[in-house]
């Protein structure tokens, strides 16, 4: 094992605001799913992570986002961090307003409002999530991560088990919403569609345990 | 037909069946007709004996329940948040679970006096173990994909627990809180037996020393009547307000 010191701790963000990955080996139970990836996220460039399903994107995206800390390696993150789950996850129990407002307790009434009315949702301020459509709980879900203004965004497939449309209208809104905030992004998906409609470089996983893939323009 | 309804003519059924019971006795010292019992209850409440005990009684189980909940809470969460905490101390619970309440009861007499004190940390300690559980059960059902959204958007601990562990607890809280009432009333009553000289469970021993049959149903019907008002203007309407979002 690595110095403990190491181990998952967020180190301090490098002098350009990039962040960097590097992860020796992530194991479960004693069964290695993640060998030697290493990459580095710019500000304001978008990753495509893509991947067959259960290769081990999510898991990934989970020690980045620091949920998950038990892996080998080494991580650096940005102060801010928002993200993306592939389920909505919200508080059913508070109304689209105070499930902002709970996450960002910094945020202004005018700044919620505005948030809210970015993705369409100024009228559902005072609604529960359970009266909000699927399309609507993740267009919240995608408002309370960049009402924050983050340096960082994580994205796990933000437009799974949504029709056509729907998930057409959230890319875009969601590609329009990282040009205003220009964080440095990386997004998890299995449609290389997806990849190629919002990221500026592509990632692939896979192999087992998984690792990148070499491939053209990836310059990690 | 309407619940209200339903609820009128259950407990009417009930007063029919105590008519029946008591015209079969045919012995109003073993049990009195209910029309009986208005006129020494009425007696009680003007001599102010019956407002009294009532009182003494309702501010034990208040204290007990609010000991019992608020600690019953705090342990439930750090046994199903912390595994190995729960390992350790699972032994003790089952312990104290299966702790006859007379038991515990004589205990803190002998050991703390036979005071206030001594008679509500009795009841405490016997209602402990249950809240414990069922709240224990609720923390293991917590979702994790919204502790990794708290963590991810660094939620203070205040915010969490307050916006995101307690509502996900409510139910299992208003189960405790249920079950909790009408068990706490009855072990406050027997705590009064046994070593108190106020209270409805006092006023019960004296009248069971008289084999005054209609006094000791004044008190207990009395103080039904009173958790009954407790559960309608206070637990369900909370229920009700902590459910709002699910009938939204």
């Amino acid at each position: 094992m690595d110095d403990p010191a190491t181990l998952g701790t967020p180190g301090a963000a490098l002098a350009d605001g990039m962040i960097s990955v590097e992860v020796i080996e992530k194991a479960f139970h004693g069964i290695p799913v993640l060998r030697d990836v290493r990459f580095a996220v710019a500000p304001g460039e978008t990753v495509a992570l893509l991947g067959p399903s259960g290769v081990g994107k999510t898991t990934l995206l989970r020690l980045i986002a620091g949920i998950d800390r038990d892996f080998r390696g080494r991580i650096t993150r940005l102060e801010r961090m928002a993200m993306v789950f592939q389920e909505p996850v919200l508080l059913d129990w508070r109304p689209a307003r105070a499930n902002l407002a709970l996450v960002h307790p910094e945020l202004r009434p005018e700044a919620l409002a505005a948030a809210l009315e970015r993705v369409g949702l100024a009228d559902k301020a005072d609604l529960y999530p359970g009266q909000l459509s699927l399309g609507q709980r993740r267009r919240l879900s995608l408002a309370r991560a960049f009402a924050g203004r983050p340096q960082l965004l994580l994205m796990d497939e933000p437009f799974a088990s949504l029709d056509a449309a729907t998930a057409g209208a959230m890319m875009d809104l969601t590609a329009a919403l990282i040009a205003e905030t220009r964080p440095a992004t990386l997004f998890v998906t299995h449609v290389p569609a997806e990849a190629d409609r919002l990221a500026t470089r592509i990632l692939t996983l896979g192999g087992s345990p998984a690792t990148l893939q070499p491939q053209e323009g990836d310059t990690t | 037909m309407p619940p209200a309804a339903v609820r009128a003519l259950s407990l009417a059924g009930l007063l029919a069946l105590w008519i029946a019971a008591a015209w079969a006795t045919g012995d109003p010292q073993i049990l009195p007709m209910p029309q009986a019992l208005l006129a020494p209850w009425w007696a009680e409440i003007v001599s102010g004996d019956l407002v009294y005990h009532l009182w003494r009684t309702l501010v034990r189980v208040v204290w007990a329940f609010a000991l019992a909940m608020s600690l019953g809470l705090a342990l439930g969460l750090a046994m199903g948040l912390f595994p190995r905490f729960d390992r350790w101390f699972d032994p003790w619970l089952v312990v104290f679970l299966n702790l006859p309440a007379l038991v515990l009861i004589v205990l803190c007499y002998l050991w703390i006096g036979l005071n206030e004190t001594a008679a509500i940390a009795a009841v405490t300690l016997n209602k402990i173990p249950n809240v414990t559980i069922v709240i224990r059960e609720g923390a293991r059902a917590l979702d994790p994909d919204l502790k990794a959204m708290a963590q991810v958007f660094r939620m203070s601990r205040r915010t969490y627990l307050r916006h995101v562990i307690l509502p996900q607890l409510a139910p299992f809280i208003a189960a405790a809180a249920r079950s909790g009432l009408a068990v706490i009333w009855k072990i406050v009553l027997v705590v009064e037996f046994l070593g108190r000289s106020n209270g409805v469970g006092f006023q019960i021993h004296l009248y069971f020393q008289l084999f005054d049959v209609t006094h000791v149903l004044i008190y207990a019907l009395s103080f039904i009547a009173v958790m009954l008002a407790i559960e309608w203007t206070i637990l369900q309407p909370w229920e009700r307000r902590a459910r709002r979002w699910r009938t939204a």
